[in-house]
């Protein structure tokens, strides 16, 4: 079985677009979360939200002229900058003649465009269907971010559309190095990728699961594992990693960020606790679990956990399964942290974000902190210990982190990864 | 001999033609063949037009002319000839 490491990255995060500003704001404790006008006029609860500073425009240096003209897809534009960044931040040109036979991509998305099908359903609905052109299919469809990115990139593999809700990034990149490890491609270009307009965020808000007591300070909105935390705050971005055959990025002498040891998949069946919106404890200990034998390794070497933990009272649970599954104390708990309280919970794009955030900590030796968490929750720092929920980045020797994010539907994915040594 | 009708034919030729490049150019990344078109030149051909993009460059054509151009004509439209026979028709037809 093939070795996989990570040689390549793109982030549009909402506190970073590239790599570089996304590593500064990393270590920093930079938020990205903002206050959304529009929202208060439309009279939600949640006033704020994670956006990536990202202008459409630039999308016009990635795509082709003709291709660019009539582009209007909001979450696939997100994607084309976080596939074609993590490319060539692995070394690889953009153009091609060839198919890349070699490469495949696997890049998840949750729902259609609204933006564009709210045009679609004002065309139609006044007898104006043939004046929509030929655009809005490619656009509109769920295969539409792979289908832009394996297009431009001429990637000849496997090239899959996943969806499993707030898993779907961790998944995307858990497929491709399987389908690496396992000799099915060389190198895989993985992701996801998520724009949250007012229409899906007010159906998010309608479920009374969003934060809503930090409108007035956006930075403060998100609070995972705090006493004060009430709620998610949505977010919006995309991140792409290029997974690698270890020989295959040898040979090529590519820089290597890290290496994938393992992963695993699952879901809670709906039983036992879990539902269509909260998991299964049993799931979550198996998918752990079963992604520790997938690596080879056991509990006690994990030396961070990047949780799911989402600022909702799903953390407390989250952190319980945690200690279970990977048989740890408070005395030799390892530091945890979440991503989200600076980003907020970019949904679909969460877990490749939030990965490209483990890969970058690898990379570079430390942890970074949890905003936001002046109050923990006693019920966790019972679990963990209070020493173990950094809220300053912290230099250390890290050798392996364990990843996991649970989505609706009761649906799990868990990534291992570490530092990569010869 | 001198004919008016005839002068105007040739000189609103032109004019469509050179209007259709304007209506072509975000559809083609060939630019030195648009500059040069002429009635034969073939828009997948020769100016590489994907051909899913005709209906946009239909829908382009009939909102700067406003004019309509049905299923049956829009098949017609292969090259840039028969592109400017269509938007005179229809022209003449809103006349």
């Amino acid at each position: 079985m093939n070795r996989v490491v990570v040689t390549g990255l793109g982030v549009v995060a909402p506190n970073g677009v590239g790599v570089p500003a996304f590593l500064h704001a990393l270590r920093h404790g930079v938020s990205g979360i903002r206050y959304v006008p529009e929202y208060e006029q439309l009279g939600y609860n949640c006033l704020v939200s994670g956006l990536p500073d990202f202008q459409q425009e630039e999308l016009r240096s990635y795509l082709p002229e003709v291709i660019f003209h009539g582009f209007n897809g909001k979450a696939i534009g997100y994607a084309v900058k976080a596939a074609l960044d993590a490319w060539t931040d692995a070394g690889n040109e953009i153009d091609t003649d060839e198919a890349r036979w070699e490469t495949g991509c696997v890049f998840g998305n949750s729902a259609t465009d609204a933006g564009i099908m709210k045009t679609v359903i004002a065309r139609v609905d006044s007898k104006e269907a043939r004046k929509l052109g030929s655009r809005v299919i490619e656009q509109t469809m769920n295969s539409g971010p792979t289908a832009y990115i394996s297009g431009r990139l001429g990637l000849g593999n496997k090239v899959i559309t996943n969806s499993a809700a707030c898993a779907t990034g961790s998944q995307s990149v858990l497929m491709g190095y399987e389908y690496i490890k396992h000799n099915m491609a060389r190198r895989m270009l993985v992701g996801s990728t998520e724009h949250l307009d007012p229409y899906m965020f007010g159906s998010f808000d309608a479920m009374r699961i969003l934060s809503r007591k930090f409108n007035h300070a956006p930075a403060q909105a998100s609070r995972p594992m705090s006493a004060s935390a009430g709620g998610f705050v949505p977010g919006s971005g995309a991140a792409a990693l290029v997974l690698e055959d270890l020989d295959f990025a040898l040979a090529r002498g590519a820089t290597i960020y890290a290496e994938i040891l393992g992963g695993a998949c699952n879901s809670g069946g709906q039983k036992s606790g879990g539902s269509m919106t909260a998991p299964n404890p049993s799931g979550v200990h198996r998918c752990i679990t079963d992604a520790l034998a997938d690596a080879g390794i056991s509990g006690e070497s994990i030396d961070l956990i990047s949780g799911h933990l989402t600022a909702t009272a799903a953390d407390r649970l989250e952190v319980q399964n945690w200690a279970t599954a990977l048989n740890r104390s408070p005395e030799n708990f390892p530091m945890i942290n979440s991503t989200k309280s600076m980003i907020g919970h970019c949904l679909s794009a969460a877990g490749s974000i939030e990965l490209a955030g483990v890969v970058l900590q690898l990379k570079h030796q430390f942890v970074h902190p949890n905003v936001n968490l002046e109050d923990p929750n006693p019920e966790i720092t019972h679990l963990v210990g209070s020493s173990n929920l950094p809220t300053s980045a912290v230099d250390k020797e890290l050798n392996i982190v364990a990843k996991a994010n649970f989505g609706f539907g009761d649906v799990n994915t868990c990534l291992i990864l570490s530092k990569y040594t010869q | 001999m001198f004919d008016p009708l005839k002068i105007y034919t040739i000189m609103t030729r032109q004019d469509v033609l050179s209007e259709l490049k304007k209506v072509l150019a975000p559809y083609t990344e060939n630019k030195a063949a648009l500059n040069e078109i002429n009635d034969q030149t073939d828009l997948i051909k020769d100016l590489r037009i994907n051909s899913s993009n005709l209906v946009d460059i239909i829908i382009d054509t009939e909102s700067r002319y406003n004019i309509e151009i049905d299923t049956d004509a829009a098949e017609r439209i292969s090259n840039v000839g028969a592109c400017i026979d269509v938007i005179m028709a229809k022209m003449e037809q809103k006349v």
